[in-house]
């Protein structure tokens, strides 16, 4: 396979500016880990800091709910800062000291991977600029307030469609201006080499830590793995150490309003191959290659493509992908709130929404798990919003 | 040999450096932009470059990311860019490059895209997001073609990627002022200069330099260190904000590349 590619997909397609830069970095990358001091220090943060090993839950009363077969979720929620990403944002950031870099810019739509990185920043004592959309801003004011009281810039993004694509967009232009003191920490496996497998392998403690965890609760592997999917970081992050079991694993788009009415952001369902953003991958385009609008009532998955090697393991038959829709996700943010206490982001609940369907079609001695990417706390004046209560 | 490379060759046995105006496609309309050509071939243009909209034009500034904007509202396509190129083919023989995203190419086929430029009558292109590392194919079928691939150096480049953008480049090499973005500022401080004869020790392909360069003074500026002088944001601007100064202004760029 090319180098920096996963089958046809992957690449690196950024300006040349940029290209010395991802040069550098994936050497640091490649050195990190096998740097004994690099790895002990990312361990001993992922322990004392991010409070990792995150638990594997059953969720009982869910389960019993639907009648089939047990769910367990892993709890990326309840990682400091709220969601998988700071396992990624913790990494860049010791990378990027590592390599002697000043500064931090990220992009972000929901605002997580924004206060990650703002966190990261914070713990290891750089500058941090966030870029992030105008809609985006509106809908997950929270975490806009958190990212300033952590000490990062939140920059605006009108142009475009003022969503996580724009913000990238600008984020690739201040590295391309600011490429000797900064560092892009992109908060997804998408993007140019080696940024998919990089963020790829930072989140792969989450995988890692829940086969250990379903071995001991189950004393066997689970049956099915289910993860919602924007860019994809979680999902990659739960599948990539099942890749050599034979368990059935699948990815969740957003379909948004139903992907009949073009608003969604569901790439496998609704679009095609192209290059964007630095790499080859599915993206939602028309005819003449111009990106598309999406839609999804989170902001996390409302994005045009999605991370490469996730097209790869599609052709492989390894991951299915589907999509669940907003009235899914949310129907699911409200019953998994009711039945267990835990209030999910609303991108974590498309996948939540797929154990809903599938669960009861499977009898109960199956076993899925579920990556609980985030918790919903940002979402809930978006969502009273929705049912038109004001807070 | 290309016309691009003819061009280059004939200026520099004249002792003259190329001044290569930039303008986007269909900003404001496709009738403006034939004029438009024109008008910059009168006013001395050696070679015009064309830009291509695209949604998503992350190598650009806001005044091309917003004339990309205007123009995909006219419904400009690389098809319809194509189109006009061929309509232009017969009024004017000024050499045409398209510079281009990489999506847009993709998604119309490589190879159709090279045989339909080269029968459009465009000479050249570039595609910002498109290093040679990921343009084996393009770089092939271009050639073939005798469809010049114009690819980019910026400051960062080490002597590697310069070796390896000298050896795909064909008809010049485009040398990108800084670290930074289309329209962004130009600091005219020596090392413009120093990275050129780094290249120049490389590579006797002509350099043309862009990014950044707005006035008469910058522009004379870098044609004495280079072999053309690319300006874009510039000229953008002026045909959105004020087109009547616009022709005094080209004279003016074009009197100060020499």
């Amino acid at each position: 396979m090319k180098k920096g590619y996963f089958g046809k997909y992957g690449g690196r397609f950024v300006p040349e500016t940029l290209m010395p830069a991802l040069m550098e970095l994936e050497k640091a990358y490649l050195e990190s880990k096998k740097d004994r001091d690099f790895q002990k220090e990312l361990i001993h943060l992922q322990k004392t800091y991010i409070g990792r090993p995150t638990s594997l839950y059953f969720a009982k009363r869910l389960t019993e709910h639907l009648g089939g077969a047990k769910i367990y979720l892993k709890r990326e929620d309840l990682a400091h800062t709220g969601a998988h990403k700071i396992n990624n944002a913790i990494g860049q950031a010791l990378l990027a000291k590592k390599i002697g870099k000043k500064r931090l810019i990220a992009e972000t739509g929901a605002g997580q991977h924004g206060v990650a990185t703002a966190t990261g920043a914070a713990l290891i004592g750089l500058d941090c600029d966030v870029y992030m959309g105008t809609d985006d801003m509106k809908r997950q004011a929270l975490n806009v307030f958190r990212m300033r009281l952590l000490g990062a810039r939140v920059i605006e993004v009108s142009i475009g469609s003022r969503t996580l694509k724009d913000a990238i967009n600008e984020a690739l232009r201040d590295w391309t201006t600011n490429v000797n003191t900064t560092h892009y920490v992109l908060g997804t496996v998408f993007g140019p080499h080696p940024f998919p497998s990089m963020v790829r392998d930072f989140q792969s403690v989450i995988g890692k830590e829940a086969k250990k965890q379903i071995m001991q609760a189950e004393k066997r592997l689970p049956d099915y793995l289910v993860a919602c999917v924007g860019g994809g970081s979680n999902a990659m992050g739960l599948f990539h150490e099942f890749l050599g079991d034979n368990i059935k694993m699948i990815g969740v788009e957003a379909g948004g309003k139903g992907i009949d009415t073009g608003e969604h952001a569901a790439r496998f369902a609704g679009g095609s191959v192209g290059v964007f953003q630095g790499c080859k991958t599915y993206l939602l385009q028309d005819d003449n290659g111009n990106v598309l609008g999406t839609h999804s009532v989170s902001a996390g998955l409302d994005y045009a493509s999605i991370g490469p090697e996730h097209p790869f393991l599609r052709d492989l038959g390894k991951v299915q992908y589907t999509y669940a829709t907003d009235d899914e996700a949310l129907a699911a943010f409200e019953l998994l709130s009711k039945t267990e206490g835990i209030i999910p982001a609303l991108e974590s609940a498309h996948a939540v929404a797929e154990a809903v369907k599938l669960a009861p079609k499977l009898s109960g001695d199956k076993l899925i798990i579920v990556n609980l990417s985030g918790r919903g706390d940002k979402d809930v004046q978006h969502v009273a919003a929705i049912k038109g209560i004001s807070l | 040999m290309n016309r691009i490379e003819r061009t280059f060759k004939e200026l520099k046995s004249l002792n003259k450096k190329a001044f290569i105006p930039y303008i986007m496609a269909g900003d404001p309309s496709v009738e403006r932009t034939k004029e438009l050509v024109l008008v910059l071939e009168e006013c001395g243009a050696d070679i015009i470059e064309l830009g291509v909209p695209f949604t998503d034009p992350l190598a650009d500034g806001p005044t091309i990311q917003r004339a990309a904007e205007r123009a995909l509202k006219e419904g400009v396509t690389l098809k319809g860019v194509l189109a006009l190129v061929k309509d232009l083919r017969t009024k004017t023989r000024v050499p045409l490059v398209l510079m281009t995203y990489y999506n847009p190419v993709f998604k119309y086929g490589e190879e159709r895209f090279v045989k339909d430029a080269k029968d459009a009558g465009v000479e050249g292109v570039i595609i910002p997001d498109l290093p040679p590392d990921e343009a084996g194919e393009l770089i092939k079928t271009a050639k073939k073609a005798d469809l010049a691939t114009i690819f980019l150096l910026a400051p960062t480049s080490t002597e590697d990627r310069i070796k390896k953008v000298a050896t795909a480049s064909r008809g010049f090499i485009y040398y990108v002022s800084m670290t930074g973005i289309t329209g962004s500022q130009i600091l005219l401080d020596g090392s413009i200069e120093k990275s050129i004869n780094n290249i120049r020790r490389i590579t006797d392909k002509p350099v043309a330099v862009g990014f950044g360069i707005s006035t008469a003074e910058q522009a004379r500026a870098i044609s004495g260190i280079s072999d053309g002088v690319i300006i874009g944001s510039a000229i953008v601007r002026k045909i959105q904000e004020a087109p009547e100064g616009l022709k005094d202004f080209i004279l003016k760029l074009r009197e100060a590349v020499r």
